[in-house]
């Protein structure tokens, strides 16, 4: 057997794809959570609640239509953005010219709403997602073995999260989104109806936080708990990132998935503690963030 | 204080209430709102007099009440001894935590300080001397200086009274003092007090350990009470519960934190059977607090008992 510095390669690479898995799931999800707090100034803490729903509701789809997984990568993100919108439209609304702090907690509140609804509806042991038979074995590339569905959603996430950065810094819908992140009023000005375009961005960020949802279920049991478990380790990814910078969250999330799947190889213990040791030192040496701009 | 003004015959008057109180309402009841008043009091210490949103201050509740559990039980140190163990761990950890979060503001702080409690729930998953998901039970409450049998509910509750009114002084005497001035102005305009010369960051720091230690206290009175330390309380739910406690008797307010946290206790027993209602009850509280109530059920009735002249 292959190994290095004592570790064989099969287990190395193993939880280097398990980070790498990890990390997409960071990078959707911290990418919504920048382009969202980027234009409404709202840190979503719901994000990990909405993700939990997009497991959930292509777990529903199956059980009870008999929707299978590729309808669902479709409904799911659907479903989950037009809830969301709900609420943006509804609540979100109603806070955009009081403090920051006030988005949180009121996300904050709905992510306990609806962790708690689908807790008490669906128990919290978690419900199994069968891997879509298109995806389902795996490749042996001779130095591991890759399961395909796992290979999918690695390269599924970075094909998302790259063209959701060339829609935002390569087209003019971007621009004006950039535009308005920087000064709504005045792009206002300009005939652009900017209001729309904030519940337009929030449905996207969470239609992200959806698809990567659907995109876990496979892989994790979707359980209600699934989000708020998330969520936490995303904000410190957020913070390690700053939310300056969309190819920022992006890069960081992935960084920090392998930098957890090689503490899970050599350091076990650490391996749920790291990314935040990992912020703690970024706030020692460069407060604003690995992309943040000094505020 | 010389003045009998009505505020301090309100005072008066609710703490003549609390002594009379478990002879008529279940002590531990009321033992698990003081202590969960002081907690939401340290908690409103930082959010409403710095304005700084720690969403992470169950590390310091559950720390302490662990280290109280674990002195009091497996070295056998009496109770005052073990609860000055448990704020000692959870100011230093508030020290420590505090020194890193301050370098950011606003939501990123309520974001690390969240983080930051997160790495010590996984840290106190782990370690061996907070036996896991069992926790720490059975945590004997000894006896107060050698003397005092705290086993009895009354003699227990009397002490949590005492700690709770004290730590309550203690507050409105920081706030007042030239101190809480500083924190205050800093709360309303940073660049401002920054250009009168403060050295903003270390009141913050101070501010913020400060909070740490009297959340730790709470912590450490509540495992006392129940004899247990467990997960629970390190678990971002309960860093979640104190804001809303907070926001919902009035942020900013000597009392309000206590009234939210017994209203929260309260309707915590009263769903205790129904599972995950509490939750989502919690959630609509925070939700329309948010929309309707940012002043708080203090914020609320101040105004109200100001015009009936009861307060000045």
């Amino acid at each position: 057997m292959m190994t290095i510095f004592g570790i064989p390669t099969q287990a190395l690479f193993g939880q280097l794809l398990l980070g790498l898995i990890n990390g997409a799931f960071y990078a959707m999800l911290s990418l919504g959570l920048a382009l969202i707090f980027g234009l409404l100034n709202i840190v979503n803490f719901s994000h990990g609640a909405l993700y939990m729903m997009g497991a959930f509701v292509a777990w529903l789809l199956l059980t009870y239509l008999g929707a299978g997984y590729w309808l669902a990568l479709i409904i799911a993100p659907l479903a989950v953005a037009v809830f969301g919108i709900i609420c943006e439209r509804f609540l979100l609304s109603r806070l955009y010219k009081l403090d920051h702090l006030y988005g949180l907690l009121l996300t904050f509140g709905l992510a306990l709403v609806i962790e708690g609804l689908f807790r008490q509806l669906y128990g919290i042991s978690g419900m199994p997602y069968a891997v879509p038979k298109e995806l389902q074995g795996g490749w042996n590339l001779g130095f591991m073995y890759l399961p395909i569905y796992r290979g999918w959603v690695v390269v599924a996430s970075l094909v998302l999260c790259l063209g959701s950065w060339l829609l935002i810094e390569k087209t003019k819908l971007g621009a004006y989104l950039r535009a308005a992140t920087e000064n709504a009023t005045l792009v206002q000005a300009f005939g652009i109806n900017v209001p729309m375009m904030v519940t337009l961005t929030y449905g996207f960020g969470v239609a992200l936080a959806a698809i990567a949802g659907v995109l876990a279920a496979p892989i994790y049991s979707v359980n209600p708990l699934m989000g708020s478990n998330l969520i936490i380790v995303v904000f410190a990814v957020v913070v390690i990132g700053g939310m300056g910078s969309i190819l920022g969250a992006v890069i960081t999330g992935f960084l920090l998935g392998l930098v957890e799947g090689l503490t899970k190889v050599f350091y076990p213990e650490a391996a749920s503690t790291v990314i935040f040791v990992v912020m703690a030192i970024v706030l020692l040496i460069k407060p604003a963030g690995l992309f943040g701009k000094r505020s | 204080m010389n003045r009998l003004t009505p505020q301090v015959i309100l005072v008066l008057a609710l703490i003549a209430a609390a002594i009379v109180a478990p002879f008529g309402v279940y002590p531990i009841f009321l033992m698990k709102g003081l202590c969960f008043g002081l907690f939401a009091a340290a908690f409103n210490l930082l959010l409403g007099y710095v304005g700084l949103l720690s969403f992470g201050h169950a590390m310091f509740f559950g720390f302490s009440a662990y280290i109280t559990a674990h002195t009091a039980k497996e070295w056998g140190l009496t109770p005052e001894l073990a609860i000055l163990a448990g704020v000692a761990v959870a100011t230093l950890l508030g020290a420590a935590a505090g020194w890193l979060a301050i370098r950011r503001s606003g939501i990123y702080f309520a974001m690390v300080t969240l983080a930051f409690s997160q790495m010590m729930y996984f840290v106190a998953v782990q370690a061996p001397f907070t036996h896991g998901e069992d926790g720490i039970q059975g945590v004997p409450r000894g006896h107060l200086f050698g003397l005092i049998d705290l086993s009895d509910t009354f003699a227990m509750y009397y002490f949590v009274l005492a700690v709770f009114v004290a730590s309550l002084l203690f507050i409105n005497r920081v706030v007042t003092s030239p101190f809480g001035q500083v924190l205050k102005a800093i709360r309303d305009n940073e660049p401002r007090a920054i250009s009168l010369g403060y050295q903003v960051d270390r009141y913050k720091l101070l501010a913020f350990t400060l909070s740490a230690g009297l959340a730790g206290l709470a912590g450490s009175l509540k495992s006392l009470v129940f004899q247990l330390a467990s997960l629970a309380d390190v678990h971002w739910h309960a860093s979640g519960e104190v804001v809303l406690m907070t926001l919902l008797g009035g942020v900013g307010t000597i009392f309000g934190p206590t009234a939210g946290a017994f209203l929260v206790v309260a309707i915590q027993n009263y769903f205790s059977e129904a599972g995950s209602w509490v939750t989502i009850i919690q959630g609509m509280i925070f939700v329309v607090c948010v929309l309707l109530f940012r002043s708080g059920m203090i914020g609320v009735l101040a105004p109200w008992l100001k015009r009936r002249g009861l307060t000045g």
